[in-house]
């Protein structure tokens, strides 16, 4: 009868320690009794004292390993395992899940690193993911450093967009590019987002020409309509009919685009093209790109010269405001980075060589500073104005319905202002600026500024013109750059063009070849006399 | 009583409410489904949504045969009676298609009659469909109220009719703002300009100004500009809350 209580006692005790095993208590386990493990197998029941220095382990899927509050072996066991599971997890073969977070880093592996996210950028993401096939085929990464495009020239561009240049391929890239704004919401439809609007004015370009340019200005015009842009030329008298505000004093020609011309805003075009490009699954980096990994080989060329010929294996992209540094393995890199893109090809070691030669040759594109200033004028030119380019170089449009102006002027070389930084030089509208569009509009000799801002040009110090293609020896290294000026109105069909090139390996729609690398070396120059 | 128990009636409505909440593990699934498939699904509204414009660009197709046999004014014609609107060749009649879109074939005898008013309200009309209107180079008047796919883009390309055209009526299209019209001025002798109910248009009034200014010679109808303008004194006048009833 003692032995019964005892072991009722203790029955009620076990019971007691199973029950409550889960949530207190200490179980120091050294009972004779043995050891009941966390688990709660054994809830309420009774377990014979001799049968238990067995020790059973069942699994309750409540706990799952862990040991709430219980120390001693129980808990000892459910942290081993934790640990195994952790160690299984990073070695081969199991499920990735990494202690910490890592959603910020680019991925190890990527197709095709694009430097920048600028209009061009996005653009030639955008294409690449819609000419690929099948679909999903190219992992697209776009590194770009800044997220708030604060220094970006797209955000800070005037958004004009114009056929009136005078090399033919110039021509089709803005006639394509007016064509892709216009219908804008069938190329970067995204399902269930609202219909862009990239707020176009048809108002067209009113390009005015001395004596000295009326000669190359109709030559340019007879090109222009040959490619199919809508432009006529218009003498001083039929000029003074339809803006009878103009001053034609010195004005011998003028070159008026009909259509397919005007401006728009640029920051709706990079956000419809980030938007639409995220949907496709391009994955975007916030970084900066530091450095890039290549290896080279030595050729022979038919002639017999020796040539090393590089090829880019990975790019280090430096995470914003940390140390830290990953790098991705990639098969192409597009050099979209704007002003910046003389940098980034001198990393990827454009230009190391003896000046002269094909290896010595740098990539001719530096960050010009480019003023623009808004101005108010009540009794300005109404709602009719086009964006008038006059032959001293400045010009302006108009902006909103409030009678406020944009405008600007280019500076000559020697008045180039220091490129460091975005600051703003009043003087330089009251010098340059003013007094030649006050001499064209009579009505602008009464006006008030307004605001002002800079925007950096990737200028092309060779021809004013782009580049876009591969390097000749850096062989997986693509351009995209060197617009001065007049990339935004070019981005889309630059986009395709060098999506093109990547995946087909030649021009198909427009042919760029004009726009090599290797025009640098060669000396030929792809002059753009109608540069703003 | 328990809120379960609201809307079931007995026995039988307990197990209608163990039915419904069946089907609502059904709906579940059916969610679940389309959810495991997301790119398909997208794919899928994403084609639908390409047919939709397809439509469009369908009922805009250029009429060539008929503009090579007939003429560019028939072609016109037959273009803008096929959409549902209304043509009036000069001296005749205004030809208009029934409620099922039947038209009388009769104007593709009428030789080189030209097409003096076209009425596209409501039409389907966009930028590439202008080409078979551009060609019309007698056109004195064009309605295009109501017209869903007429923007901005299209106001810029009416400058071929500048000649011709004098009565011009953009009365509720969705999609023209102020920006477009700042390229009517190459129509210099329009003489009636109807631009009332633009809901794109920002600020109606100053627009109104802005647009007679730049034709001189134009009457402009619609957007008031008062309208743009805040009501002033009646507001302030209803805002001050007066015991006295007045």
């Amino acid at each position: 009868m003692l032995r019964r209580a005892l072991q009722l006692g203790l029955g009620r005790g076990l019971l007691g320690r199973g029950l409550l095993g889960r949530g207190l208590g200490t179980h120091r386990g050294g009972s004779t009794l043995g050891k009941v493990e966390g688990s709660g197998g054994y809830r309420g029941s009774w377990v014979a004292p001799v049968s238990s220095y067995v020790t059973f382990r069942t699994r309750d899927p409540a706990h799952d390993g862990k040991t709430v509050g219980r120390l001693g072996e129980g808990d000892q066991n459910g942290k081993v395992s934790e640990i195994k599971k952790k160690i299984q997890s990073v070695l081969p073969g199991g499920a990735w899940n990494p202690p910490y977070d890592t959603s910020y880093l680019p991925p190890e592996h990527s197709d095709v690193v694009i430097v920048g996210g600028g209009v061009i950028g996005l653009s030639v993401a955008y294409w690449l993911k819609r000419l690929e096939k099948p679909r999903g085929a190219i992992r697209v990464l776009v590194v770009e450093r800044d997220h708030t495009y604060s220094q970006a020239s797209t955000a800070l561009s005037v958004g004009g967009i114009r056929q009136q240049f005078s090399v033919p391929e110039n021509i089709q890239l803005s006639l394509f590019s007016v064509e892709f704004l216009r219908n804008i919401n069938e190329y970067l439809a995204v399902v269930d987002d609202p219909p862009l609007d990239i707020q176009f004015n048809p108002s067209g370009y009113l390009l005015l020409a001395s004596e000295k340019g009326a000669a190359v200005m109709e030559s340019n015009v007879k090109v222009q309509r040959q490619e199919g842009a809508k432009v006529c030329l218009m003498s001083p008298e039929q000029l003074r009919n339809k803006f009878p505000w103009i001053n034609t004093e010195g004005v011998a020609l003028a070159s008026y685009g009909m259509e397919y011309e005007g401006w728009f805003d640029p920051w709706c075009l990079l956000q419809g093209l980030r938007r639409k490009v995220q949907s496709m699954g391009v994955l975007f980096c916030h970084g900066e790109v530091t450095r890039f990994v290549s290896s080279s080989s030595h050729t022979e060329t038919t002639s017999g010269e020796e040539v090393t010929l590089k090829r880019i294996h990975e790019v280090h992209v430096k995470i914003d405001r940390s140390l830290e540094y990953q790098p991705v393995e990639c098969a192409l890199v597009i050099n979209a980075a704007g002003a910046w893109s003389g940098q980034i090809a001198e990393l990827a070691g454009v230009g190391k060589g003896p000046p002269g030669t094909l290896q010595g040759t740098k990539l001719p594109v530096e960050r010009r500073k480019r003023y623009v200033y808004l101005w108010h004028c009540p009794q300005g030119p109404g709602l009719e104005t086009p964006f008038i380019v006059d032959a001293s170089g400045a010009y302006f449009r108009r902006e909103g319905l409030g009678n406020n102006y944009l405008g600007g002027c280019s500076p000559t070389e020697e008045e180039e202002p220091d490129p460091g930084n975005l600051e703003v030089d009043h003087d330089f509208f009251q010098d340059k600026v003013w007094p030649p569009l006050a001499q064209r509009v009579p009505a602008f000799e009464t006006l008030k500024v307004r605001s002002a801002w800079a925007g950096y040009y990737d200028y092309n110090t060779f021809d004013q013109n782009g580049v876009v293609g591969p390097h000749p020896l850096v062989v997986n290294m693509y351009f995209a750059t060197g617009f001065s000026g007049h990339g935004l109105q070019q981005a889309p069909a630059v986009g395709r063009a060098v999506a093109e090139m990547v995946l087909d390996g030649h021009f198909q729609t427009i042919n760029l070849s004009p726009f090599h690398f290797s025009r640098f070396y060669l000396g030929e120059k792809v002059q753009e006399h109608n540069i703003i | 009583m328990p809120v379960w128990n609201r809307g079931t009636r007995g026995i039988r409505g307990l197990s209608r409410a163990v039915a419904l909440e069946g089907s609502q593990k059904k709906g579940r699934s059916l969610l679940q489904f389309l959810a495991d498939r997301f790119y398909d699904v997208q794919a899928l509204r994403e084609y639908l949504l390409q047919k939709q414009v397809l439509k469009v660009h369908q009922k805009n197709r250029p009429f060539t045969y008929i503009k090579e046999r007939f003429g560019p004014h028939a072609a016109g014609a037959y273009f803008i009676l096929k959409q549902g609107g209304a043509v009036k060749f000069q001296g005749k009649e205004w030809i208009r298609s029934d409620a099922h879109g039947h038209f009388s074939l009769d104007f593709l005898k009428f030789q080189a009659v030209p097409v003096e008013a076209v009425d596209a309200s409501g039409c389907a009309i966009n930028y590439q469909g202008l080409d078979s209107l551009l060609a019309l180079k007698e056109l004195q008047s064009l309605w295009l109220q109501r017209c869903p796919h007429v923007d901005d883009w299209c106001l810029g390309r009416l400058h071929p009719l500048a000649n011709s055209l004098q009565e011009l009526s953009l009365a509720g299209c969705p999609r023209i703002s102020e920006r477009g019209l700042a390229s009517l001025h190459h129509l210099r002798n329009l003489r009636r300009l109807d631009i009332s109910d633009l809901p794109a248009v920002s600020n109606p009034g100053l627009t109104r100004i802005l647009v007679e200014e730049m034709l001189p010679s134009c009457q402009v109808l619609g957007a008031d500009w008062a309208q743009g303008l805040p009501s002033g004194p009646e507001e302030q006048s209803q805002d001050r809350a007066s015991p006295i009833p007045a």
